[in-house]
């Protein structure tokens, strides 16, 4: 659609216009702001962990363990160094030979979500699919975070119970 | 002749002044939009184009995606 609305607005006089072929899908998958109704929902990219920790493919594990378990974490990224997701560390994973490294113990190519996705369809699909924690990339496969399941459900919980307050209010004042 | 962009490139020409449509329908719009985007659906844009834009500045279409 947009390429013909770029060679419309050139019919018209427009002399300089161009055409943002991948459109707000793009924007919103790389974890953007925008405006309107949705975009005060929360999402996905929004209560996902930013701290999390990470680590790269050479390390060690015993180390990235020790580091992990400090600062309470169960999970582990393996990224390189634009911060893409090459694999993912988990409980099992990081309980592993800690003379190994990243790359022998990760989950390799683990699923990803966009940060666009809102959190109420993030929760139930991580309920459905037992999933403790999802990392969060942008369209390119950066890390924005993990998203920690309870995290998901708790801010799942708390916008359903916001809704349901408005909806009687509404029914109240109506 | 219309040139196409990808996000950086989009973002380079905001901060330079540049003007951004979303052409897709107005509920659509309203649901979620970039930030400072006007709607001009494809079908009003020949009506409304030159009352709402500068024609002096570059101007940046979009829509969901390239599909």
């Amino acid at each position: 659609m947009s390429p013909r609305a770029a060679w419309r607005l050139e019919s018209l006089g427009f002399q300089e216009v161009y055409d943002y072929e991948a459109g707000k899908s793009d924007w919103l998958a790389a974890g953007l702001p925008s405006e309107g109704a949705m975009a005060r929902l929360p999402r996905a990219g929004d209560v996902a962990r930013k701290d999390v920790p990470t680590c790269s493919l050479e390390d060690r594990l015993g180390d990235v363990r020790e580091h992990a378990k400090k600062d309470g974490w169960e999970v582990c990224v393996v990224v390189n160094e634009e911060r893409i997701v090459l694999g993912l560390m988990r409980a099992k994973e990081l309980a592993s030979d800690p003379n190994q490294t990243a790359e022998q113990a990760m989950r390799p190519g683990p699923s990803t979500f966009r940060p666009h996705v809102p959190i109420e369809e993030m929760a139930a699909f991580m309920v459905e699919h037992d999933l403790p924690s999802s990392p969060v990339t942008t369209s390119e496969g950066r890390l924005v975070g993990v998203l920690l399941r309870e995290d998901a459900e708790r801010e799942a919980h708390r916008l359903h119970e916001a809704m349901h307050a408005h909806h009687a209010e509404d029914e109240r004042g109506g | 002749m219309p040139k196409g962009i990808g996000r950086d490139e989009v973002q380079r020409l905001l901060s330079e002044g540049a003007q951004l449509v979303e052409v897709l329908p107005r509920e659509e719009f309203d649901e979620e939009h970039l930030p400072g985007a006007i709607n001009l659906p494809l079908r009003r844009l020949g009506k409304e184009a030159r009352d709402r834009l500068d024609p002096n500045r570059p101007v940046i279409v979009y829509c969901w995606d390239s599909a």
